[in-house]
C-alpha cells in the first residue's frame, strides 16, 4: 500500500527557498503577546465545543485584522456555532451564504466597497472549513485568487466534514479515520494524501500564501497581520483541531496541534511574491508516532504504515531543515 | 428620448447603464452573452463607473451580487437556461436576505436535451424562490422594466429581488426600435439605491445566520406579506414610467377583453404573435390577458377579469412534466378556483425548445376551443 503524508510541494520544491533556509534556520516573527490586541471582536459564549481549535483561529484573525473588517463565510462549524438567530458571536459585520461560495461572496462585498469608495477603510476575509475551501469551494476560491481581488481567505483546517459528522475531505490526512473513510477487512481509513491547497493557491501567483497553526498563536497572528497588509488577494491555511472529530481529549487540542508541528506532520511556512520560508522550526524533532497514538482516528495505524508515515516525514524533514 | 434599433440584449444593457449600477457579475451563456458583452463594453469605455466582476460561473455571479448588494451597492447580473439552474441555491438566498438583486434572464430551453433556443421553462421553474418575475414582449419592455425593477425591489417596504424574463434570441437578438429615456429623467424616477441595512463596521450586523424551527417559519411568512405589498408597487411604478415616459404598465395587460367571450393568455413575446392573430381574425369575441408579473402572481385581478368569459385558453412554453401541464395554466385554473360560473379552461403547451409558434398555430388554437376544446393540448407536436 502506498503511504503519502502532506507535503507542501511548492516550498519543498523551491530552489531559493531551500538556499534561504540556513538564514531563517532559527527566524521567528518578532511578536510577544503584548503585540496581540485586547479587543475580543469574536465574542465569548458562541457554540464551539470545549477545546475547539477553530474558534481560536477565528478570534485570533479578526484581533489580527480589527473591526475595520467584513468577513464572509462559508457553511460550516464556525458558521453554525457562531450564528444562532438571534444570537451572534461577531461583532463585526458578517455574511454567511452558502457552503461553496465564500470567496465569491467576498468578491462581490470588495467589488462593492470598491464602487462605494470604501475599500481603502476595510479589510474583507473570507472564512472556509477544508471542506469549503478544498473540495466544494475550490472553483470560487479559485476564481477568487485569480481575478485579484483584494480580500484574504482563510481556510481553518480541521481536515474533514466534521460539521455533519466526521466525513472525509480533500485534506483529511493519509491513514485518517473518519464516517466516511473507516477501517475495516480492507481499509486502514483514509487511502489518499492530504490535497496540498496552500501549493495550489500559491500557483495562482497570490503574493502572500501562508501555513499557521492555532497552537502557534503569534505565528498566526502575524500572518494574519501581513495577508491583510497585502495588496490583492492572499491565503491563510490554519491547521485548527477537532477534539470529537479527532478523538482526542479537549484539553489537549492545542497540545496535539503543537505536535503536529514538532513531528513535521504540518509545517509552518509563508510565501512572500513567490519565494517561500520557513517560520518556524522545531528544536526537536518528535517521532510521529508520538502525533499519531494520542487521536483515535489514527489509533488503528500499524506500525509498518506508522513507519512508512515517519519515512515520508524524514524525508521532507531533511529537505526543508537540514542542509 | 432617443429612438435605437436595438437587440433587446442591447436594450436591457442601456437600461443597466442608465439606473447606475455599482456592481455587476456575470458570467457568459448563451442567448444572454450579448448583455455580458454590452455592458463589458460599457465598463471598457467608461460608459458606466460600475464595478464588473467576471466571475467563474452563475453560482459566483449570483453569489457575488449577494455579497456586494448586503454591502449596500445597487447590483445586477444576467443569466440564462443552465445558469439560472446552477444558481438556483442561491435564488432563495438572494430572496431570503431581501436584497434588492436585479437579474435579466434570457428565457432558454433547459438540457438534456442541450437547447439553446427559447421556452421558458428556466425561470418558470424558478417561480418559488421569492423573486419577482416580470415577462416581457418586447425590447422597449426589457428596457424598462428593468428600470422599473430596480424601484420596485428597492422600496423598502419590499426588498424583493427581480427577475426580467426576455424571450431568448426572439427578443435578445431581434431588432427593434427602442426609445432610450434620458438620463435625468431615469434620475428623477429611480433615486440612488439606500439600504436597509447594509454590512458597516460602523454598525456591525450578522447576515445568514441559521434559523432553528422555531424562528423559521416566519422570514418565509414576512417574504410573502413583502411580495403581497409589490402588487401595489409594480402597478404605482408601471403608472409612474408611464408620466414620465408615456409608457405605462402592469402587472396584466388587457387586450381587447372588453365584450371578449374567449380570452388567451400567455406571457412573454408570444403575445405579441398572439395581438398579430386576433388582428387578422378582427373578433372582438375573442381577446388577450398578457401576464406579465408571473409573480407575484395576481390571482384577484385574472379572477375578476375572467369571470364572466365562457373559456380560457392558455398557451404557454414550459410544462410540468409529470403533471402534463404549463405552470400558468396550473395558476390560471387555481385563480378561477370556486367561481359561480366557471369558464372552460384549456391549457396548450407551444414552442418548446424554439419550435416557432405561428398566427396559424394560434387560430388553430382559437378554433379547438370553440368546438369546445377542454383540458391540455400540446402545439406543433410531431
Amino acid at each position: 500500500m502506498k503511504v503519502a503524508v502532506d507535503v507542501p510541494s511548492y516550498v519543498k520544491c523551491r530552489q531559493s527557498c531551500r538556499a534561504s533556509m540556513s538564514a531563517v534556520r532559527c527566524w521567528r516573527f518578532k511578536r510577544n503577546v503584548k503585540d496581540v490586541s485586547e479587543e475580543e471582536l469574536f465574542a465569548p459564549g458562541h457554540r464551539g465545543c470545549a477545546g475547539c481549535g477553530c474558534t481560536v483561529a477565528m478570534r485570533l484573525a479578526l484581533k489580527a485584522s480589527g473591526k475595520n473588517t467584513i468577513a464572509t463565510h462559508a457553511t460550516g462549524c464556525m458558521e453554525v456555532v457562531s450564528s444562532p438567530y438571534p444570537e451572534t458571536a461577531w461583532r463585526i459585520p458578517w455574511i454567511h451564504v452558502a457552503f461553496e461560495n465564500s470567496a465569491a461572496v467576498a468578491s462581490g462585498v470588495e467589488a462593492a466597497l470598491k464602487a462605494l469608495g470604501k475599500k481603502d477603510k476595510v479589510n474583507v476575509i473570507a472564512f472556509g472549513g477544508d471542506g469549503g475551501t478544498v473540495d466544494i469551494g475550490f472553483q470560487a476560491l479559485s476564481g477568487a485568487m485569480e481575478r485579484g481581488h483584494d480580500l484574504t481567505y482563510i481556510c481553518y483546517d480541521n481536515e474533514a466534514y466534521m460539521n455533519t459528522g466526521v466525513q472525509r475531505s480533500g485534506s483529511t490526512p493519509f491513514g485518517a479515520a473518519t464516517t466516511t473513510s473507516p477501517v475495516g477487512a480492507v481499509s486502514l481509513g483514509n487511502d489518499r494524501p492530504k490535497k496540498d491547497l496552500p501549493a495550489i493557491v500559491a500557483a495562482h501567483g497570490v503574493g502572500y500564501v501562508a501555513t499557521a497553526s492555532v497552537a502557534f498563536p503569534l505565528d498566526y497572528y502575524e500572518k494574519v497581520k501581513r495577508a491583510i497588509a497585502h495588496k490583492g488577494p492572499s491565503y491563510i491555511h490554519v491547521h485548527s483541531s477537532c477534539p470529537p472529530g479527532w478523538g482526542i481529549p479537549s484539553e489537549k487540542s492545542i497540545e496535539i496541534l503543537r505536535l503536529a508541528v514538532d513531528t513535521g506532520m504540518w509545517v509552518l511556512y509563508e510565501i512572500v511574491d513567490g519565494k517561500g520560508r520557513i517560520t518556524y522550526k522545531p528544536a526537536t524533532k518528535h517521532p510521529v508516532e508520538e502525533y499519531l497514538k494520542v487521536q483515535k482516528r489514527f489509533r488503528h495505524l500499524d506500525d509498518e504504515t506508522i513507519a512508512k508515515i515517519q519515512e515520508s516525514i524524514d524525508k521532507r524533514w531533511s529537505e526543508l531543515f537540514e542542509d | 428620448m432617443a429612438t435605437d434599433v436595438i437587440h433587446g440584449s442591447k436594450a436591457v444593457a442601456e437600461a443597466v447603464k442608465l439606473c447606475d449600477v455599482d456592481v455587476i457579475a456575470a458570467y457568459p451563456i448563451t442567448p444572454q452573452t450579448r448583455i455580458s458583452e454590452s455592458l463589458a463594453k460599457f465598463a471598457a469605455t467608461g460608459a458606466i463607473r460600475a464595478e464588473y466582476i467576471k466571475v467563474e460561473s452563475e453560482h459566483s455571479a449570483m453569489s457575488a451580487c449577494i455579497g456586494a448588494s448586503a454591502t449596500g451597492a445597487r447590483t445586477f447580473t444576467a443569466t440564462s437556461s443552465q445558469g439560472l439552474a446552477y444558481m438556483f441555491e442561491l435564488l432563495f438566498v438572494a430572496s431570503g436576505m431581501r436584497l434588492p438583486i436585479v437579474m435579466a434572464n434570457a428565457n432558454r430551453a433547459l438540457s438534456a436535451p442541450l437547447n439553446i433556443w427559447n421556452d421558458q421553462q428556466d425561470s418558470v421553474s424558478a417561480r418559488d424562490c421569492g423573486w419577482i418575475q416580470i415577462y416581457v414582449e418586447t425590447n422597449q419592455e426589457a428596457l424598462d422594466s428593468v428600470i422599473q425593477a430596480y424601484r420596485i425591489s428597492e422600496n423598502h417596504e419590499i426588498l424583493i429581488p427581480s427577475m426580467v424574463c426576455l424571450d431568448g434570441y426572439v427578443l435578445t437578438h431581434t431588432m427593434e426600435p427602442v426609445d432610450i429615456p434620458e438620463q435625468d429623467l431615469i434620475e428623477k424616477y429611480l433615486p440612488p439605491f439606500k439600504p436597509a441595512l447594509s454590512l458597516d463596521p460602523d454598525s456591525p450586523i450578522t447576515l445568514g445566520a441559521f434559523a432553528n424551527p422555531s424562528t423559521y417559519m416566519e422570514f418565509r411568512y414576512e417574504q410573502q406579506k413583502a411580495i403581497e405589498r409589490s402588487f401595489k408597487a409594480i402597478e404605482a411604478a408601471g403608472k409612474e414610467y408611464g408620466k414620465l415616459t408615456g409608457r405605462e404598465y402592469g402587472l396584466l395587460e388587457e387586450y381587447n377583453l372588453d365584450d371578449a367571450e374567449i380570452v388567451l393568455i400567455t406571457m412573454g413575446s408570444l403575445a405579441g404573435t398572439v395581438k398579430e392573430t386576433l388582428a387578422s381574425l378582427n373578433d372582438r369575441r375573442i381577446g388577450l390577458l398578457r401576464v406579465r408579473a408571473f409573480r407575484p402572481f395576481p390571482k384577484d385581478d385574472v379572477r375578476r377579469l375572467l369571470k364572466d368569459v365562457d373559456k380560457v385558453a392558455v398557451i404557454e412554453k414550459d410544462i410540468s412534466v409529470g403533471l402534463g401541464e404549463g405552470a400558468l395554466f396550473s395558476e390560471i385554473k387555481s385563480s378561477l378556483y370556486g367561481l359561480d360560473s366557471q369558464p372552460s379552461m384549456a391549457g396548450f403547451i407551444a414552442g418548446l425548445g424554439g419550435r416557432d409558434v405561428t398566427p396559424e398555430d394560434i387560430a388553430g388554437v382559437v378554433k379547438k376551443v370553440e368546438k369546445g376544446f377542454e383540458g391540455t393540448g400540446w402545439v406543433g407536436l410531431k
